[in-house]
Formats: C-alpha cells, sequence, structure tokens
C-alpha cells in the first residue's frame, strides 16, 4: 500500500483558472492568519470563538460560514453564464467541458449545502433560544460539534479546488454516472465524505433543536403561543431528523459501491440506479421544505413587526407549517416522472405535490391580510418581503405547471425547470434569509445595517434576479436543456446574454452588501440600538439588551400570549426585575473543535485512499469523545452579583 | 416612495417578458408537429391560465396594500388587534382548492391519455401498426435501430408521416432523456432497462431531438435530427441507408459504444440479429457475447 495512497503531485491541477482561484484562496488564508498574528488575537479566536459553546457565537460562525460561501457559489454561477455568453455555434466559450460541469456541480453542492443550510442553522441558532425564552440550546456542547462537523466539511469540499477535482457529477450524483465506471476521479469521493461529514452534523442540529424546542420552552409558552419563526424551526427539525438519514444511506451505498466495488446502483451485478434517485429525492425534496419553512417564519416574524399589526390567522399558520411539513415526504417522485412510471404512480405524486400549493397559498393571504390595514414601514426587511411575494407566486405558479406529469414530460430538466427553482429558491429562501439577517442584526451584533445601502442591495438582487431568470422560462419553451456547456441557436443566444447581464446585476448586489457591512461597522456607533428594541418588535427576543448577555435571560420569562414583548410594552411590564439569582451555564470545550480537525483529516484522508491516516485520525475522533465523558468540569455559574452588574450595563446603554 | 419604484419596474419588466417571447423566433413547445405536443400546449396554456386567477391577484393585492397601508397614510385604517376571520380563512382555502381539484381532474385524465407507453389515440387517416425503433443512448450519441428494416444510424432519426411510432429505449452509457420536443414527451434511457415512447408526427418538416439528462462531459453533442417525411420519401431512405458499406457487427457496436464527442450521421446497412435486447440484457447475463467482447476491447484501450 502506497503511503499517501492515490494522492500524487499531479492531483494539484494546471488549469489557469484554477490557479488563479486557489492563488486568490491562499491569499486570503494568509492575510487572516498574519493579521490574526498582527493584532495578537489567536487568544480571543481561541478562547471566545474556537472553543465557544455559545448558540449565539456559534449562529455567528454559521452566517459567517454562508455568506462566505455564497460569494464562492456566485462565483460559480457567474462563470456558467458568461461561459455560455460566448458558447454558440462556433465560439466554444473558455471553459473545457469537464470544467463546466464542475463548475456547476460546485454551483449546486455549495449553494445548497454550504450556503443555505448554515445560513439557516445561523439564524435558526441564534434565535430559537431568544425566542423561547431560554439561555442556551438543550445541548451545548453538541451544537458546537454540529457546527464544526460543518465548517470542516465545507473546507473539504472547497479543497478538491486545489487538490484533485470536483465532482462533475451533477449536485446529486446520479448512479451511475457518479459510479467508478463513470467517474473515476476524486471528485465525487470529496462529494460524498463532505455530505456525509456535514450531514452527520445536520442530523445532530436537528435532534438539538427539537429537544431544544420542546423542552426547553419558557412557563407559558405553549406550543400554540411559540413565535411562527420557532414553529417553522420546529417543523423545519422535523423534517431534518427525518430525511437526513436518507440521505446518508443513499450516500453511503454510493460510497460502498464505489469503494468496495459493490452493486447497489449500478446495472450490472442486479443494482438499480433508480433505487438511488428515488432515495435522493426522498431526501431532496423534504430538504426543499427544509430551506423554504425558516424563510416562511421570517416573513411571518418581518410582516407583524413591520406592519405593527398582529400576524394574521397564527392557527392557520401553524397548520398550514405542519401541512407542508408532512406533504413534503410524498411528492419525491415528482422529481422523475419521465423515468417511465406509469400514469397512476405519476398522477398520484402529481396530485399531491399541487395539494401542497393549498397551504403555501394559505400562507400568503395571510401575509397578505397582515398588511391590510396595517401601518407598514418600508424598512429594508419588509421590502425583501414584498419582493417574496410578487415573485414566489411567479415560482409556485411555474412549480405547480410542472407538477402535471405531461407538462413535466416536456420541461423537465429545461431551462424552464432552472429558472423555476431558482424562482423559489431566490424568491423565497435568499429573499427570506436576507430579510432575517438584516431584522436580526442589530440583536446579534448591537447595531443597525446601513438602510440606504440596504436598499440598494434590495434593487440590484430583485432587478437581477428577473433580468437573470425570466430569460430562462422561454429558453424551455424553446427546447434548452439545463448543463449544455455549447448550443448552436442563434435565437438562444440573445437570452442568454441577457440573462449574463442579469447574473451581473446581481453581483452589484452583493458588492453592495459588502458596502453595506463594512460602512455599517465603521458608523456602529451612531448606528448602535441602545434599547435592544430597534424596530418595535414583538417577541421575547426584543426584551433584552443587544447584543444579548452571555446568558440571554436574567430571569426566566414568564409568557401568556403569542407576542409577549408587544403585549409586555403596552401594559408596562417588565422582564427585567431584581433580586438576580446565579445562573448556570456550560463551559466552554476545544474538544468540538478537535473533533472537527480529525475528521478533517479522516475524511481527506478517505478521499484518497490513504487508509492508515483515516484510521488513526478516526480512532483519535472515537478517542477526544470518550475525553469528553469523562471530563467532568463542564458548568459555572455566573453569580448574582455579575447578573447585577451585567444587567446595569444593558440598562445603562438605554 | 418604494412602492412607486417597484410598480415602475414592474411596468417595465412586463414588456421586457413579452419581447423575450416575440423574438424567440421559434418556441418550439408553441409550435407542435404532433397531437401529444399540441395536448401538451393545450394543458400548459389551460394550467397557466388557472393559476394565473390566484396570482394576478396576489400581486395586485400585494402592491395595492403596500400603498394603501403605508405607514405615512394616517387616513387608512389601522386595527393593529385585528387577526381573524372565519369568512377569509374559509374562502382562501376554498379558492386553492378548487382551483387544484380541477389541476388534479385534468392531471389524472391527461396522465393517462398521454401515457408515453400508449399507443396514440389517432384518426383514420394515420397508420395504426407503429414502425418501431429501438433507440440506444451512447457517450455520447444515439443509436436509433429499425428493426423491421433492419438499418441503422447515427445521430439522425427519419420517420414516415402520419404513421404511428413507438420509440423502444435503452441506455448503454449513463441515463439520458430522449426528447423531441415538437413531437412532445421525454422519457429516461436507463441500463438494463427499457422505457417506451409512442408517437406520431403530422406535419412534414426537420426537427431538433435533445437529450434532456446530462450524462458527463459530451452532453452538449447528444441532439439529432429527426426528419418527418412522406411514406415513399421513408422508403427511399431506407434504401438509401441499406447501401452503406457500414454493418453494425458486435464488434462493430463495441467500437461504437466507446465514448466519442460530437458524431457525425452514420448510417449501417445491417445489424447484428437481437442486438437492441443484448445490449439491454448484457447488465444482467455476464459472460455473455457482448460481455467478453467489451471487456476484450476494453483490455485492448488499456494495453
Amino acid at each position: 500500500m502506497q503511503l499517501l495512497g492515490k494522492l500524487t503531485l499531479s492531483a494539484i491541477p494546471h488549469d489557469p483558472i484554477i490557479i488563479g482561484a486557489s492563488a486568490f484562496m491562499g491569499l486570503m488564508v494568509l492575510l487572516i492568519v498574519s493579521s490574526l498574528f498582527y493584532f495578537r488575537k489567536w487568544t480571543w479566536l481561541w478562547t471566545e470563538w474556537l472553543t465557544t459553546v455559545d448558540h449565539k457565537k456559534i449562529g455567528v460562525m454559521y452566517i459567517i460560514s454562508a455568506l462566505i460561501m455564497l460569494v464562492r457559489g456566485l462565483t460559480d454561477g457567474v462563470l456558467m453564464r458568461t461561459h455560455l455568453m460566448f458558447s454558440e455555434g462556433s465560439m466554444h466559450g473558455y471553459l473545457p467541458p469537464s470544467h463546466y460541469d464542475q463548475i456547476f456541480t460546485a454551483h449546486g453542492v455549495i449553494m445548497i449545502f454550504f450556503m443555505a443550510m448554515p445560513l439557516m442553522f445561523g439564524l435558526i441558532n441564534i434565535l430559537v433560544p431568544l425566542q423561547i425564552g431560554a439561555r442556551d440550546v438543550a445541548f451545548p456542547f453538541l451544537n458546537a460539534m454540529s457546527f464544526w462537523l460543518f465548517a470542516i466539511s465545507a473546507i473539504l469540499v472547497n479543497v478538491s479546488l486545489v487538490i484533485g477535482e470536483f465532482a462533475g457529477a451533477g449536485w446529486l450524483a446520479y448512479p451511475p454516472l457518479s459510479e467508478l465506471a463513470y467517474s473515476p476521479g476524486v471528485g465525487v469521493d470529496y462529494y460524498i465524505w463532505s455530505l456525509q461529514i456535514s450531514g452527520a452534523g445536520t442530523l445532530l442540529a436537528g435532534i438539538n433543536f427539537l429537544v431544544t424546542i420542546f423542552r426547553m420552552r419558557c412557563p407559558g409558552m405553549t406550543l400554540m403561543k411559540m413565535p411562527i419563526f420557532t414553529w417553522s424551526a420546529l417543523c423545519t427539525m422535523a423534517l431534518v431528523v427525518l430525511a437526513f438519514p436518507i440521505l446518508t444511506a443513499s450516500l453511503g451505498m454510493l460510497l460502498l459501491d464505489r469503494l468496495l466495488g459493490m452493486h447497489f446502483f449500478t446495472a450490472d451485478g442486479g443494482g438499480n440506479m433508480m433505487m438511488y434517485i428515488n432515495l435522493i429525492w426522498a431526501w431532496g425534496h423534504p430538504e426543499v421544505y427544509i430551506l423554504i419553512l425558516p424563510a416562511f417564519g421570517i416573513f411571518s416574524e418581518v410582516v407583524a413587526t413591520f406592519c405593527q399589526k398582529r400576524l394574521f390567522g397564527y392557527v392557520a399558520m401553524v397548520y398550514a407549517t405542519a401541512c407542508i411539513t408532512i406533504l413534503s415526504f410524498i411528492v419525491w417522485l415528482h422529481h422523475f416522472f419521465t423515468m417511465g412510471a406509469g400514469p397512476v404512480v405519476n398522477a398520484f405524486f402529481g396530485i399531491t405535490t399541487m395539494i401542497i400549493a393549498i397551504p403555501t397559498g394559505v400562507k400568503i393571504f395571510n401575509w397578505l391580510f397582515t398588511m391590510y390595514r396595517g401601518r407598514i414601514i418600508f424598512a429594508t426587511p419588509m421590502m425583501w418581503t414584498i419582493g417574496f411575494l410578487v415573485t414566489f407566486a411567479v415560482g409556485g405558479m411555474t412549480g405547480v405547471l410542472m407538477a402535471v406529469p405531461v407538462v413535466d414530460f416536456q420541461l423537465h430538466n429545461s431551462l424552464f425547470l432552472v429558472a423555476h427553482f431558482h424562482n423559489v429558491i431566490i424568491g423565497g429562501v435568499v429573499f427570506g434569509y436576507f430579510a432575517g439577517l438584516i431584522y436580526w442584526f442589530p440583536k446579534i451584533f448591537g447595531f443597525k445595517l446601513n438602510e440606504k445601502l440596504g436598499k440598494k442591495v434590495f434593487w440590484c438582487w430583485f432587478v437581477g434576479f428577473y433580468v437573470a431568470f425570466m430569460p430562462l422560462y422561454p429558453l424551455g419553451f424553446m427546447g434548452m436543456t439545463r448543463r449544455l456547456n455549447h448550443y448552436d441557436n442563434p435565437a438562444w443566444h440573445l437570452l442568454l446574454t441577457i440573462a449574463a447581464v442579469g447574473t451581473f446585476i446581481i453581483v452589484c448586489g452583493v458588492i453592495f452588501q459588502a458596502a453595506q457591512l463594512i460602512t455599517s461597522i465603521k458608523k456602529r456607533k451612531q448606528e448602535r440600538d441602545v434599547t435592544g428594541d430597534p424596530w418595535n418588535g414583538r417577541t421575547l427576543e426584543w426584551s433584552m439588551s443587544s447584543p444579548p448577555p452571555v446568558y440571554n435571560f436574567a430571569h426566566v420569562p414568564r409568557v401568556d400570549s403569542v407576542d409577549p414583548y408587544w403585549k409586555a410594552k403596552q401594559e408596562d411590564d417588565s422582564f427585567d426585575t431584581p433580586p438576580y439569582e446565579a445562573i448556570h451555564m456550560p463551559k466552554n470545550s476545544s474538544i468540538p473543535f478537535i473533533i472537527g480537525i480529525f475528521l478533517f483529516i479522516f475524511g481527506f484522508s478517505m478521499v484518497w485512499h490513504i487508509f492508515w491516516l483515516a484510521g488513526l485520525t478516526f480512532a483519535a475522533f472515537i478517542i477526544a469523545l470518550m475525553c469528553r465523558g469523562f471530563d467532568y468540569d463542564r458548568d459555572y455559574y455566573i453569580q448574582a452579583d455579575e447578573v447585577k452588574s451585567t444587567q446595569a450595563a444593558g440598562v445603562l446603554q438605554q | 416612495m418604494d412602492y412607486k419604484r417597484l410598480i415602475n419596474i414592474l411596468k417595465w419588466l412586463g414588456p421586457v417578458i413579452l419581447l423575450f417571447l416575440l423574438t424567440g423566433c421559434k418556441v418550439v413547445m408553441f409550435d407542435p408537429v404532433g397531437p401529444v405536443a399540441s395536448e401538451q400546449r393545450w394543458i400548459i396554456s389551460l394550467s397557466i391560465i388557472l393559476m394565473l386567477l390566484v396570482v394576478i391577484p396576489v400581486i395586485v393585492l400585494t402592491l395595492f396594500f403596500a400603498r394603501k397601508y403605508r405607514a405615512s397614510n394616517t387616513k387608512a385604517k389601522y386595527t393593529p388587534e385585528w387577526s381573524h376571520s372565519y369568512l377569509l380563512e374559509f374562502i382562501w382555502w376554498t379558492i386553492p382548492c378548487i382551483i387544484i381539484i380541477i389541476l388534479a381532474v385534468i392531471t389524472w385524465i391527461s396522465s393517462h391519455d398521454l401515457d408515453p407507453y400508449r399507443p396514440i389515440k389517432a384518426k383514420d387517416t394515420i397508420q395504426k401498426t407503429p414502425l418501431i425503433i429501438q433507440v440506444v443512448s451512447l457517450d455520447w450519441k444515439w443509436l436509433f435501430i429499425y428493426p423491421e428494416q433492419n438499418i441503422a444510424s447515427v445521430n439522425y432519426l427519419e420517420i414516415p408521416k402520419d404513421q404511428l411510432v413507438e420509440f423502444n429505449v435503452t441506455s448503454d452509457a449513463p441515463m439520458n432523456s430522449f426528447w423531441i420536443p415538437q413531437l412532445g414527451s421525454q422519457i429516461m434511457t436507463m441500463q438494463g432497462m427499457q422505457t417506451k415512447l409512442n408517437t406520431v408526427g403530422t406535419r412534414l418538416g426537420k426537427f431538433e431531438g435533445y437529450s434532456a439528462l446530462y450524462s458527463g462531459s459530451g452532453f452538449s453533442g447528444m441532439k439529432f435530427n429527426i426528419n418527418v417525411v412522406e411514406k415513399d420519401k421513408f422508403e427511399q431512405w431506407v434504401s438509401h441507408a441499406k447501401a452503406s458499406p457500414l454493418s453494425l457487427t458486435l464488434d462493430n457496436y463495441v467500437r461504437l459504444a466507446q465514448p466519442s464527442h460530437w458524431d457525425p450521421v452514420t448510417y449501417y446497412s445491417k445489424v447484428e440479429e437481437n442486438l437492441y435486447s443484448d445490449i439491454i440484457m448484457h447488465y444482467m447475463l455476464p459472460g455473455g457475447k457482448l460481455n467478453t467482447l467489451k471487456d476484450q476491447y476494453n483490455k485492448q484501450l488499456q494495453n
């Protein structure tokens, strides 16, 4: 056995674009490391961030990773669109086919797993404990571990840019294309291992939040008095816990095929590739709702706050969310009607898919009628919400259209489909998470984001989305399939050029976002949120100082309505009354971070078949876990005096 | 005010979208050449109209409410605690329900009528005994075998007008999807399995066919022309193919099945007996002739 498995020097790509990208990545890492040395921030980084178990800080780390990955995924998108601009007829673009295939695979994988998922977990991490009146999540150590499993997977999947290759089999790696016979490289292995490790983290986080929401609500907060964002988080986490094991199992079988020559999904040896496609979509469709439900929750919070009115139809909202949760498990076959399953099967799944439009429609009307007879403040979160309502209505319509099997027989895998899912994912998920980010930013960091630049961000994204994706609908009707890297139809060229212009408008939006972050940090003194309640909020998270103290609540609050803080403000109640008591808190732990490093090396060595190192690091991982088991020094008390002075400092700010 | 800008942009976007549709010289899906695609066009249009009944009010109401209940308009009614109405909620549970019920009926009926496995219900003027064509997706080209005519072609299809056609479809490469938009419907091609697609061309002309499912680096070249011609022209074409010096023996097939990009149109005058079923079955029955040949060829390539 070779000491380095399959790894040789030739694994480093020679393509100038890839070398440029790797050099840029290396430069960024160098910059960060050297500035940490220069400002002597290593201890701060270690004690405040890398070893933290505080749900708020973990949430912030999730969000930062997600934003970095957003830039990576967006770059991939821009590369694809500009390539297609120059790839008509005699032109052949600037990306060789195999590189183009890697780019669209990377775009999908990174945007879903390493951008949207962490953005969701970031917001849920920070907000759910604050909304339910808890001092942390149920299992803070596990929470930190979930984060580090995710973070090292994100690094692992990006390492493939520099060492080896990215998978080129599409973001769901359909066999037999993803089997050894057709993808002999390490790309698919990188894909499998990074998703397996981050998937384990996601599952642990799902369990963690389910327990948190079920067990740690403050007194008086019955399920039907939970804020709607927490409700959507609850349903999302139920989906995570039910769906992610399916992903792990199907990728695990694909791995066995590749690693040990088994035949789960090969055509020969009795395997069946359609089994993988069934399984992956049995996870994949709930995954769509894992992303969109929290966004629905955010819109519900935002619309009530900025219309200064109670959310219309709270009970209907809860039931609609629960309906979507259940229905999302019985629609997966609509991703492959064209398999030829027969009319009864196709019609069944087509109709179940359409039924989801009913609870979703109800939600839209409820948001609309929250606006009705409200007093709407057009802050940026509200603008994202209105942009969402308009855009999502169109995306929903094209979705139901493709749920009709005979229509899908024509539109499946065409650019119409690409337009549809970007329409709902950008118009729903991205708009929603951005709205949430701006809405809760002052709570997380203690100052508001610049509204003027925020509006520019919104308009760039909104207009950019329409220009970039509306042309794809007619392109689908014109017969253009997705994932093409070359075509010779002049009529397509014009529309693809317009789409490319659209992506550049979106890029402007992202540049404005960076500018917004930088200006807001610079002007944080002027924009400081001294009240803890900058938007005249309704739920518990606004009842404390911004940013919240490490223990969140000096007293565990007692609530008796859906909008407890709104009610408290009207009745002039306060949740913050001395005397204080000592607060029991979890201690920081370095073990999650160390486990992350071990698993990173483990994943990397499994990709390259360096089995001795894989065995060693896996054993180290188990030992690290056992060390945690024997660590009895896990908690500490914040004494009443300290609580008193922290609260006084918070009040002083006010 | 921002809502004004929003409305302005929407005003500007509408015509632009229309322009897209008009400049798209050939929107193939709205230019069907057979009953399947034309029925699909009709269902697409009907479904869009049905859904616009909800979508347009939603968009209009969003913009209207955003404008009317803006904070600066203090004249508008403000009811901060009003959050429930049985009547309203009943209405918007019911309307989507009704639309979805209508769509569900359409779905059920059309799924059965246009099932690709089912022979087309055609008018009397149409030749009812179907022409059978065996389709094999290879890396990265299409092989079409005409078993009755005992000919084969690569990346080119010719079918007589007004005659039912039954495509038997399989793959000897990663999955693909066999799709001729103007004839309607696509169907996946899978190794070791057969799927079917029934269709009929009712208009003369040359149309394009694609693979709709990504299958690797040569995927962009997986397209072909399909020519719908008069019956006698078709016979001429068959005899033209018969004159080809190439014949599709197992040996030649194994060579053809090797990955290649942008293959030219090629005809084969003869086809090995049972080639198509061998292609399907060799995945399940190791040790057959095709397997042995493939293994030999791969070994040769490696040396």
